[in-house]
This record gives structure tokens, sequence and C-alpha cells, in this order.
């Protein structure tokens, strides 16, 4: 039945070629972009948060990729509070399916590959130049990350959905944690001020998705807050993320259909 | 994934109705701010108030009402959409809200102001997605198909993306996807609005035949007294969230000749018209200009009535109404002891 779902999708697209690259080009472009703007500030001050460029661009590879893999997977969940308003959410429902997975493959979007695609090439060149030394141990760590990585990011998106149940405008609002934690998670985490670090740790824990694993990978001296071990701690924060994120969701759904809860 | 599905808690007995409703309520909290006032008061509107009802398996019932009247939330709290605020709803020997997936299995439904067929795919295409959802073994799939592009003449269309078929292709395309996995009860909310004739006769006439094939039950709700006149036997009526009417559909039809509406303006404007005896004026609007008379067709003629009024007034433009849910309705309570 996933098949059937997801099969779907890619069928529909590839029937639109031209746009379909075209979006896949502009995706890339705009990791492009936002990357050039931290190679900007880069040439001008030399160290950013205490990193070098290829270092930065490890964060910043790394970070775009999780988000990539999430946003492909899951990134229509914030689009519930127009699929609320229209009704659309009042078909899925009478559908002996989870409603997650039928969101997840409602539209399944394979032009946010462009952003996977740049990210990890960013990710492997750039830890190329910045003396990735692997052992056993850092290369298992170097493939977990993005996966933990999109892990949390799924999960934060799952949460902004699961918001708008009560928020109907709250996209927004939910969006600000979304997009502003992939924000923060392909920036050094050093740069920001301790109380903003701190909450995209330990709140948001954007900076666990790409800067505390980069930090491990390149046995490089983390800021306070941010111990060199907590780049092993995507996984079971992605793990607890989701924990959260799914009784979240059910009780939006409790919410929505007015049951309590 | 098993073909076979091995619900884990047993299948209710078909001895069940297919519908259970017992003083069944709903409310919505409503939040409305007064002009010039801050805060926002909340208030409780009861959607669906004490509502009983039972429909045997295999029974075809028309759910009508006016715009409000309750019968969205009911079907609402049926497929499990909305938890009743009080009272008992059973749908297939199920309740809806905790089992609703399950329930889902058994049920299908039509919401004709929303779409559940993916735009952007041919319409073949979505019925491949559905009978996934639904298990459906190939063959079985194939099958069921064969017969729904049949009896709802979908061939000329089924490979055109949905965004591309008119509204009447959509809807048969609808029920289609709502019956494919053969459902026990069909639910069906507005299935013909803004259908034009053709498609309307269509469509009802493939909802009888499948339905006298496979027994299944029906349950429809409509602002068309014609889609209850040639789909169901018995007809319910609501307002005001309460069960006003629930009978045989020829009982309904002889111990109500509904009022029919003319509307006529006038070239200059009147207070009031002479009017035969068995016609009443409703209202007059647009200072004297439109005038809407109430008559019933067997005992007067929309000719007769016109020249009576052609003797008093200049007739600028006219048009007839037929009989309305609501004032069906206004009718079941004035006829109450």
């Amino acid at each position: 039945m996933v098949r059937a779902l997801y099969g779907s999708r890619l069928r529909s697209q590839a029937s639109f070629r031209l746009s379909f690259l075209a979006d896949l080009g502009g995706q890339a472009l705009i990791v492009a972009v936002e990357f050039l703007e931290l190679w900007v500030i880069l040439s001008q001050v030399g160290v950013l948060g205490g990193m070098t460029l290829p270092q930065v661009a490890v964060v910043y590879g790394l970070g775009a990729l999780a988000f990539g893999i999430a946003d492909l997977l899951l990134g229509e969940v914030d689009g519930l509070s127009p699929m609320i308003r229209s009704g659309k959410l009042e078909t899925l429902l009478v559908r002996p399916v989870p409603m997650l997975l039928q969101i997840s493959s409602l539209d399944l979007s394979l032009r946010r590959l462009g952003r996977i695609l740049v990210g990890l090439a960013m990710y492997v060149v750039a830890l190329g130049l910045a003396g990735f030394s692997p052992t056993p141990t850092l290369l298992l760590l170097a493939v977990l990350a993005p996966l933990a990585g999109a892990g949390i990011f799924s999960a934060l998106l799952t949460m902004a959905g699961a918001m708008q149940f009560w928020l109907i405008e709250g996209r927004e609002f939910a969006n600000a944690f979304t997009y502003g934690g992939n924000y923060v998670a392909t920036t050094p985490g050093a740069v920001f001020a301790l109380p903003m670090r701190a909450f995209f740790t330990f709140v948001i824990p954007a900076t666990l998705v790409a800067y505390a694993p980069t930090l491990a990978l390149l046995h490089l001296p983390g800021p306070a807050l941010i111990p060199g071990w907590a780049g092993w701690m995507g996984l079971p924060t992605a793990i607890l993320a989701w924990v959260l994120a799914a009784l979240l969701w059910r009780a939006g759904i409790r919410h929505y259909t007015g049951a309590g809860g | 994934m098993s073909q076979h599905d091995t619900p884990d808690t047993p299948a209710p007995t078909t001895a069940e109705p297919a519908v259970l409703l017992e003083g069944l309520r709903r409310d919505y909290r409503v939040r409305t701010a007064a002009p010039g006032e801050r805060r926002r008061r909340s208030r409780i509107v009861r959607a669906v108030d004490r509502l009983d009802l039972t429909v045997a398996r295999g029974e075809a019932v028309g759910f009508v009402g006016a715009n409000g009247a309750g019968k969205s939330t009911t079907i609402k709290m049926m497929t499990g959409i909305l938890q009743p605020t009080a009272g008992g709803v059973r749908v297939l020997g199920r309740e809806p809200v905790p089992e609703r997936r399950r329930l889902a299995r058994e049920i299908g439904v039509v919401f004709g102001q929303r779409s559940q067929l993916w735009w952007d795919l041919p319409l073949r295409e979505s019925y491949r997605i559905l009978a996934a959802m639904h298990r459906m073994s190939e063959a079985a799939r194939e099958a069921r198909l064969e017969r729904l592009v049949e009896g709802l003449d979908l061939a000329p269309f089924l490979d055109r993306p949905v965004r591309q078929l008119s509204l009447g292709q959509r809807m048969r395309g609808e029920v289609a996807a709502a019956l494919l996995h053969s459902p026990a009860l069909v639910i069906l909310d507005e299935p013909t609005i803004g259908l034009d004739m053709i498609s309307k006769e269509g469509l009802r006439r493939f909802l009888r035949e499948d339905r006298a094939e496979r027994g299944t039950t029906l349950f429809l709700t409509t602002h068309d007294m014609g889609d209850v006149e040639r789909l169901c036997e018995r007809i319910v009526v609501v307002s005001e969230g309460n069960v006003a009417y629930d009978g045989a559909l020829e009982r309904f039809r002889d111990h109500l000749g509904a009022p029919r509406e003319l509307i006529v303006d006038l070239a200059e404007p009147r207070d009031r018209l002479e009017l035969p005896e068995r016609a009443e004026l409703a209202a007059v609007e647009a200072e004297g200009i439109r005038h809407r008379i109430r008559f019933r067709g067997s005992e007067l003629t929309v000719p007769a009535l016109l020249s009576r009024i052609g003797e008093q007034a200049e007739v600028a433009d006219l048009s007839l109404a037929e009989p309305a849910i609501e004032d069906l309705v206004r009718e079941i309570y004035g006829r109450r002891p």
C-alpha cells in the first residue's frame, strides 16, 4: 500500500518533466545562495563561531541534507491549516489509513531532492577539505548524523503541523520553529549568544542536527553548553522528539474530532 | 500487506442496525465579539439535539433539512470525524470515533463539496491508490472497477487527470471512489449539488442499480427533493438538530402537498394584490415591486393565478420556486397538534 501511495506521486511528477527540472534547479540554487551568504561573511572575518570556511561548509551541508530529507517526507504537514479550513482533512479521516502517512504521500515533492543533493555534495566535499580523518566510529557518526537530523526536523515539522489543530492560523508561528530551526542548524552554533544557543539546543534541538556532530567529526572544541559528545545526541534526541511529536499529533486529532484530550 | 484483514475486535454481527443514533447531541463553542467589546464572548450552539434514528440494513434514507439543521454534523458523528457531546452513535455495530479507521473499510462516503480524488493524477490512478488503501486484491479491484466504469460511464475520461474533468464527470468519479470497496453503508452528502439534470439522473440510476445488486444501506443528505424521490423509500426531516418528520416517502408526499411559490415583479409598486382564495401572500419586497405568493399546485394552477394578477397590475418578471425544504419543515410544525 505504501508503494502505491508514493508511487503514484512519483508518476504524477514525472509527467511534468520540464517544471520538475526547473523546480529541482531552483531548490538547488536556494541552497547555494544561502551558503554564499555565509561565504561572504567568512571572506571578511576569516572565522565564524570558531570555524573556518570548510568547517562551516560541513555544518551547512549537513544541516541542509537533514532538513531536505525531512522536508521531502513530511514537508506537507505544516500545510494542515488550509486542509482543515477547506475540509480536505475530513476526506482523509474517512479512509482506513493513518493520517500522517496520507499527508506525507499527498504531495511528496521530488523537487525537494535539489536541497538534498546539494547538501549531500557539500557535506562530503567539505568533510574532505576540512581534514576529516575517518575512524570506524566517526564514519558511523558521519552517516548517522544526517539521518538523526532528518528525524529531528521531521518531528519538528509534525509538531508544527499538530499545533495547527489548535491554532488555525498557526502556520507562520510554527514555521518560525521549523524553518528557523533550519537556519540555526546550518550555522555554527557558537555565533549565537548563550540564551539563544541554549534554546536551540535544549528546546528546539537545531544545534544537535549539524553543529554538534561537526564538532565531534572534526575534533573541535565546543562552546559552552555544547560539549564534544553532544555530537552523538542526535539520535536519542530524534527519538525523544518523535515520541513528543506522535503524542502531540494524536492529541491534535482527538482535539479536532472533539474527543477531548 | 495481507489481503485478509484480521481486525482486533470481532466483526459486529449483521443483526445490528446500519445506523443507530440515540439521544445524539453535539454542541459547538462559538466565539463572537460584539461591536465595541474587546473580549470575545463564547456561547454554545447546539447543532444536534437529542436526535434518535435507527436505520435498518438495506434501507435507503433521505436525510433532509435546511442549512444549519444539523445534517452535516450528524454525518460527521456517524463517520467518526466528530465525537458526540452526548448520546450514542453506532454505525454497522461500531463506535465511529474510536473505531474510525476500521469503520472506514465498511462505509463509503461522498462529500459533494470536497473531492477525495487526486486532482493531478488520471482518474484511474485514484482508484488504484484507494484500492491499495482498502487492501483490495488486483483481481477484486479490476472486477469492481469494471462494473463502476460501465455503470457510471467513466470510460471516456478514465485516463484524464481529475483537474480536467467537468463537475458532472468528477462527481461520477467521486461516487465510484466511494463505492470501490463495496461498502455496506454508503453515505452521500449532497451528491448532486451543482449537477445538470442529465448528470443527476445518470448518477441516481446507478445508485439504485448498485443498491439493488448488493443490498447496500444508503444514507443521503440533500437539498434536492428529486434525489430523495428517486433514491429513497424513507425520509427523515431534521430541523434545529432534531427529527421533525420520519416516515415512508409515499406518506410524506400525500401528507403534505408542499406549497410552491410564485415570485412576481411588478412594473409599478403596489401595496397588495387581490389573490384567489387558495393563494396567500408570503411577502412583499422591494417597496411593493416584488410579491411572493404561496399556493398549492393541486388546488390552483399558475395560469389561473397569473391571469388574476394580470387583471390588477402589469407583471415585469416572474419566477416559480419549487417547495423548499424549509417550507416542508414549517409545514410539518404547522400540522403538529
